[in-house]
């Protein structure tokens, strides 16, 4: 009986679903929001020349750390530059960093996690290495990564991304390790399935759901650990405007110019609670098990 | 019991064996050559050489590995460049302050968190409860350092009840300690309570719908026992394991906690030895914070045996 009804939703796996989702996401306020925030932040980030913003490095120095006003809606920095400008400009390399991080750690995480949890002679080596780079502090392990490698987007964007694989590839395996138990799974493989095969048709679809709902929590801390490292000086270069790196230039000054590191924070920690308030409500709808633990 | 233990802690030898192989191998796997890489952009041709002697960068990579192992077997963590100290004893130097912030933030993050999420899962869809998951969501995304200013702007510089930055040791008294302490440990607890009290509501609400709590009702119990005798000492063993696994957020907040507050402590040595590329320092740094994080994890399997009478070895 539940060998067929699970046949049932093989042969139409997509049969009512996007309508399905759609409603429920309709009828969760807090996804709502966080889709209209991470859209309003995107769009700040396309479009960001358009949006009233002069030149990123422009330096006034006579109108050096001024307080918000009409004239300068966040306020200028001790260089004279206008904040709305570069903070607005900082959304870019802050969604770059998320999105990129979010499809590296899935990819590679997946495929390992795959591999271990079908293949009983590579899981033993695999987990012990995924067990050694889970007990190495994330944040140690990207500062060390980058001092050495130097500081660029793409040694950043890498240097999120290895602490963050070992909890996809965890993921992913304990979704293998379930579903490789099922009759279906059973069936496909006296029937004399491959091995990629096996991998792709009937156990890949299962770790959708548990993936996207991950991939959201990777992207709002790969956000925020990129602005952590530039804000210790260990992250994207400083002439480059990101949140982190606006946030550390006020430090020195922050008890005469406070906003320099506000206006940043706000849009940081924004864009976080918009992501984790979305991966919630995503968890909720596509993946009721784990939302029934949490 | 006796033979959990060692069976426990010989499982850790792996774990810290890979954590080696990796602190050794980021050095060799960094594009350029690692001397030149260390030696900074404005090294002459004798500085390289130097530290390439220094560090034995000179000999075969496996003979590099031996020794190293060899030496770290013995608690030498090698010499700082920078400063020609011990790391051993640079990080020595640090503890305090960083096992300071760790302890008060860890006992403040529990006294806070489990009545919190107990109470909000007493009162499961009440306005409590709301409140509890509302912070706990907004505590996930509020970065530390953003709040850490945020927290300073606010106790320290309009209302004046703390001192703006730095650290008092514990030889200048207990009470200058742990006034400085206050905002630091607030700033990294939050991250920490958002963990907590997320587990425990989750914990505490699913025993709550067993039958024997239902027993303990129907029997006349009283409710504040029915909480602490049934649900939470139930409950415990996930929260255990929360808090082990949190223990890498803590490490993390550290680091970033010491920079924003000025406290002299391991993390400010890192971000310190990352702007001078004191390589032997990050390798010594990496190693010592993965060890506690092991070890804090092995004392949390061994917890699960005081929590859990029914779990045996």
């Amino acid at each position: 009986m539940i060998t067929s009804i699970k046949s049932v939703e093989l042969t139409q796996p997509n049969a009512g679903r996007p309508d399905r989702v759609w409603r429920l996401l309709r009828g969760h306020t807090g996804v709502l929001f966080g889709l209209v925030l991470i859209a309003v932040m995107v769009g700040a980030a396309l479009l960001a020349p358009w949006l009233f913003t002069g030149e990123v490095t422009t330096m006034d120095p006579i109108n050096r750390l001024k307080a918000p006003s009409g004239d300068y809606w966040f306020g200028t920095d001790m260089y004279g530059r206008d904040l709305y400008t570069r903070t607005v400009y900082g959304a870019r390399i802050s969604l770059v960093v998320g999105l990129c991080v979010m499809g590296l750690s899935l990819t590679i995480g997946l495929f390992i996690g795959l591999l271990s949890g079908y293949l009983r002679l590579l899981d033993a080596v695999i987990m012990r290495i995924m067990d050694g780079l889970m007990a190495i502090p994330g944040i140690l392990l990207a500062i060390a990564m980058i001092a050495l490698a130097g500081a660029s987007l793409t040694t950043v964007v890498l240097a999120i991304t290895i602490p963050e694989i070992p909890r996809v590839v965890r993921l992913v395996r304990s979704v293998v390790l379930t579903i490789r138990e099922e009759p279906y799974v059973e069936a496909a493989l006296t029937s004399g399935t491959r091995l990629p095969k096996m991998l792709l048709r009937h156990i890949l679809p299962n770790t959708v759901a548990p993936l996207i709902v991950q991939g959201t929590y990777v992207c709002a801390s790969a956000i925020i650990t990129e602005a952590l490292l530039s804000f210790l000086g260990a992250g994207i270069p400083p002439e480059t405007p990101t949140w982190g790196n606006i946030m550390a230039e006020g430090r020195a000054l922050f008890q005469v110019s406070p906003w320099v590191i506000f206006f940043p924070g706000i849009f940081l920690a924004l864009t976080v609670l918009a992501i984790n308030i979305l991966g919630d409500g995503l968890r909720d709808t596509l993946d009721p098990r784990i939302a029934r633990r949490m | 019991m006796l033979g959990f233990v060692s069976r426990r802690l010989l499982a850790t030898i792996p774990v810290m064996a890979v954590v080696a192989v990796f602190v050794f191998l980021l050095l060799h796997l960094s594009p350029g050559d690692p001397a030149t890489v260390i030696a900074g952009d404005y090294a002459s041709p004798e500085d390289i050489a130097r530290i390439r002697a220094k560090l034995g960068l000179d000999q075969p990579i496996h003979v590099q590995f031996l020794t190293w192992i060899e030496r770290l077997a013995t608690g030498d963590l090698g010499i700082s460049i920078f400063s020609n100290l011990p790391v051993a004893t640079l990080i020595g130097q640090r503890l305090e302050p960083t096992l300071a912030l760790a302890l008060v933030t860890l006992t403040l993050a529990i006294l806070i968190a489990v009545p919190l999420g107990t109470l909000a899962a007493w009162k499961a869809g009440s306005w409590i409860d709301r409140f509890v998951m509302g912070f706990a969501v907004l505590g996930f995304s509020v970065p530390v350092f953003v709040l850490g200013y945020a927290l300073i702007w606010l106790m320290a510089i309009k209302l004046a009840w703390f001192p703006v930055q730095g650290y008092a040791p514990l030889a200048e008294g207990f009470w200058p300690f742990l006034h400085r302490l206050v905002l630091p440990s607030a700033t990294l607890s939050v991250i920490y309570i958002a963990l907590i009290a997320r587990i425990t509501r989750a914990s505490v609400l699913e025993v709550l719908s067993e039958d024997y709590v239902r027993t303990a009702r129907a029997k006349g119990l009283n409710e504040r026992l029915v909480l602490l005798r049934h649900a939470l000492a139930n409950a415990a063993v996930p929260i255990v394991t929360v808090i082990g696994i949190g223990f890498s957020l803590l490490i993390g907040g550290v680091v970033v906690t010491e920079s924003v507050y000025n406290i002299p402590g391991l993390g400010r040595l890192t971000v310190d030895a990352v702007l001078r590329r004191d390589y032997p320092v990050i390798q010594g740094i990496i190693l010592v914070f993965s060890a506690a994080y092991v070890l804090v994890n092995l004392l949390v399997d061994l917890l699960y045996t005081v929590f859990d009478p029914r779990i045996h070895y």
